[in-house]
């Protein structure tokens, strides 16, 4: 087992209710740290590129549309690995885009930095999904009115089809957010298991399988992983449900 | 002044319209699927004609020719749609100001409606922090006309504003239309397929049928024209007369009214005298008389001239009279026809059962001039 020594101060600095409350190891406290703030960025931000890619899907006509929609969904039925090894390809140290963000200060090789992109390209798909079935469930005629009403293009998007896509936007958040903390294959092959840095929840528990004893730490930090989903989940349905209500005029 | 003048195709019907109008209401008459809509849309800028030109008092809006299409949210034309089409995420006050945050740039203030003024007028001003889902279909509709309203258009279209409404909730908005119409400065053109409605509102009818206009002219000179019925879908034909109020009659409940027709004693109206008023006659409840009938229980006997005979459909004839400076229709069977010798030009007598005039046709009439409102819709 590795020792709390080998972490940054900054990831010793964990909240005392999870090493007393559930018995967590310093490296597992850190892997849930960690896994939220992975996600929270990867949800961060992809949402403009997914918000920008449900507007084309649902409102553009253009040639090579099918091709577009099939390279947007493809992270939902590559293997993960795939995803990861194409990442790596592009955005390690010697990838192009690799370097061209390198230059601007920004790595991804082995750095959290990176899980968040692989988590962020992965649950890109199922974000702009929910996004864009609530942009097609708007009753464009809403829009129609908006316009004759002296609001132009932009406005009538703001003003009129932004807050009634709303739910949408949430429900895609949440489901990137407990995508994200999920996303295992891609992240190792991309980032690697590197503990402080990239060793996410997933990569944690598969760790402690890994080692021996490590069987009750694992059991520990899946229950934690169960919970967070669950929690997101609820959170979700009970924002959308205050949000779709206060949408609908109730 | 409102030139409209544009080809369009749609599916595998043909849009061929043409007209002009004043100020004033100008009801798009016509049966459903009539085109009437498309008109309006096209006027809205939500429908891009494929050959013609639109203005309104000399700007241009659309000329295929020049090629000129002025988007929708520049037109500054006030749109009524038939659901209403409120904002579902905003209140009432939110929905009323949609237009004025967009509009304040584009024009002054001075021209822009009050919006303590237009929600007085539509009595909306104790719904302004409801939702729309709170609110009732004819709440729905008012609130939408006082929205187009405080976007200080410069024409008002309204697309059966009150299709989807019953009769109550019809007859409770009415008057908040013919208020705007002789209050308003605003020129309105009005979609219809409901008679009694254009009866009561228009100021100019434009009937449209299978996409193509069939007739342009005042209220009282169209619907008093024999052989409209098949062309505009099945109405009860009826002409509209403009009288006044000259006395009622307590002892009977009764109200005597004066026009260019004559005279003409109706069951009591509710209004002072002097008021004007619209009344429409149904063609089927006139009787048409060769001579002077001696007793009748009919209180109104006026003496008509034929001036033209319509069949409409087998067994009927459509008779258009002139009753002194007015049009009257009268709608009889063909035999009726043979055995009294109508033919153009016959002196009759036109028998009107003082109950026969429709109630729910009786509208307020303002003999406005409205060439002097287009002036001030100019630029």
């Amino acid at each position: 087992m590795l020792q709390a020594e080998k972490y940054p101060a900054r990831l010793r600095r964990r909240p005392p209710v999870m090493t007393h409350l559930f018995a967590l190891g310093p490296e597992a406290s850190a892997a849930i740290v960690l896994s939220l703030r992975v996600s929270f960025w990867a949800m961060l931000c992809s949402l403009p590129f997914a918000l920008a890619t449900a507007v084309i899907l649902a409102r553009c006509r253009f040639w090579g549309k099918s091709l577009f929609d099939g390279v947007v969904h493809l992270p939902l039925v590559l293997p993960p690995v795939v995803t990861g090894y194409v990442l790596l390809l592009l955005f390690g140290h010697n990838g192009p885009l690799g370097r061209l963000f390198a230059t601007i200060g920004v790595v991804f090789a082995f750095r959290w930095t990176g899980a968040a992109l692989a988590a962020a390209v992965t649950a890109f798909p199922l974000m702009v999904r929910a996004i864009r079935l609530s942009l097609e469930a708007i009753d464009r005629r809403l829009e129609e009115a908006a316009a004759t009403l002296g609001a132009n293009r932009t406005l009538v998007f703001l003003a009129v089809t932004l807050p009634l896509t709303a739910p949408g936007i949430l429900a895609g958040m949440v489901l990137s957010f407990a995508r994200s903390l999920g996303e295992f294959g891609a992240t190792i092959t991309f980032v690697s298991n590197i503990p402080g840095e990239t060793r996410t929840i997933p990569l944690a528990i598969y760790t402690l399988t890994q080692t021996p004893g490590g069987d009750t730490a694992a059991l520990r930090l899946s229950a934690i992983a169960v919970l967070l989903s669950l929690l997101a989940l609820v959170l979700s349905e009970l924002f959308a449900r205050r949000l779709s209500r206060r949408l609908s005029g109730d | 002044m409102l030139e409209v003048e544009f080809t369009h195709i749609l599916g595998g019907f043909t849009l061929d319209i043409a007209f002009s109008s004043g100020g004033g209401v100008t009801a798009l008459f016509g049966r459903s699927g009539a085109g009437k809509t498309s008109v309006v849309h096209a006027i809205a800028g939500l429908l891009r004609p494929r050959r013609g030109r639109i203005a309104i008092n000399g700007a241009v809006l659309v000329d295929t020719e020049n090629r000129i299409f002025v988007p929708a949210h520049k037109r500054r034309i006030g749109y009524v749609f038939q659901e209403g089409r409120l904002f579902p995420h905003l209140t009432v006050r939110q929905n009323l100001l949609f237009g004025s945050w967009f509009a304040a740039r584009a024009t002054n203030a001075a021209s822009r409606a009050r919006f303590d003024d237009v929600t007085a007028l539509l009595g909306i001003d104790h719904l302004l922090a409801r939702r729309p889902r709170r609110l009732s279909g004819g709440e729905i509709q008012r609130v939408a006309i006082g929205r187009a309203l405080l976007a200080a258009p410069r024409l008002l279209l309204m697309d059966e504003p009150l299709a989807s409404l019953d009769a109550t909730r019809k007859d409770e908005i009415l008057p908040y239309l013919e208020r705007l119409r002789d209050h308003g400065r605003i020129p309105i053109v009005y979609v219809s397929h409901a008679a009694t409605e254009v009866a009561r509102l228009a100021t100019t009818i434009v009937l449209i049928a299978d996409g193509r206009v069939q007739a342009v002219g005042p209220v009282a000179e169209i619907m008093g024209q024999a052989g409209l019925y098949p062309l505009a879908g099945g109405f009860d034909a009826g002409a509209v007369l403009v009288a006044r109020i000259v006395a009622h009659d307590p002892r009977w409940d009764l109200s005597e009214l004066e026009g260019g027709f004559g005279r003409l004693v109706v069951g009591r109206i509710d209004l002072p005298v002097g008021s004007q008023l619209r009344v429409r006659i149904l063609a089927r409840d006139v009787i048409i008389a060769g001579e002077r009938p001696a007793s009748v229980s009919s209180l109104n006997v006026l003496t008509a001239t034929v001036e033209k005979l319509v069949a409409v459909g087998a067994e009927a004839v459509e008779v258009e009279l002139r009753a002194g400076t007015d049009r009257l229709l009268a709608r009889i069977t063909r035999r009726s026809q043979q055995t009294l010798g109508l033919v153009p030009g016959r002196r009759v007598f036109a028998l009107i059962k003082a109950i026969a005039v429709e109630r729910r046709s009786l509208g307020h009439d303002a003999t406005t001039d409205f060439a002097a409102d287009a002036q001030i819709f100019e630029g």
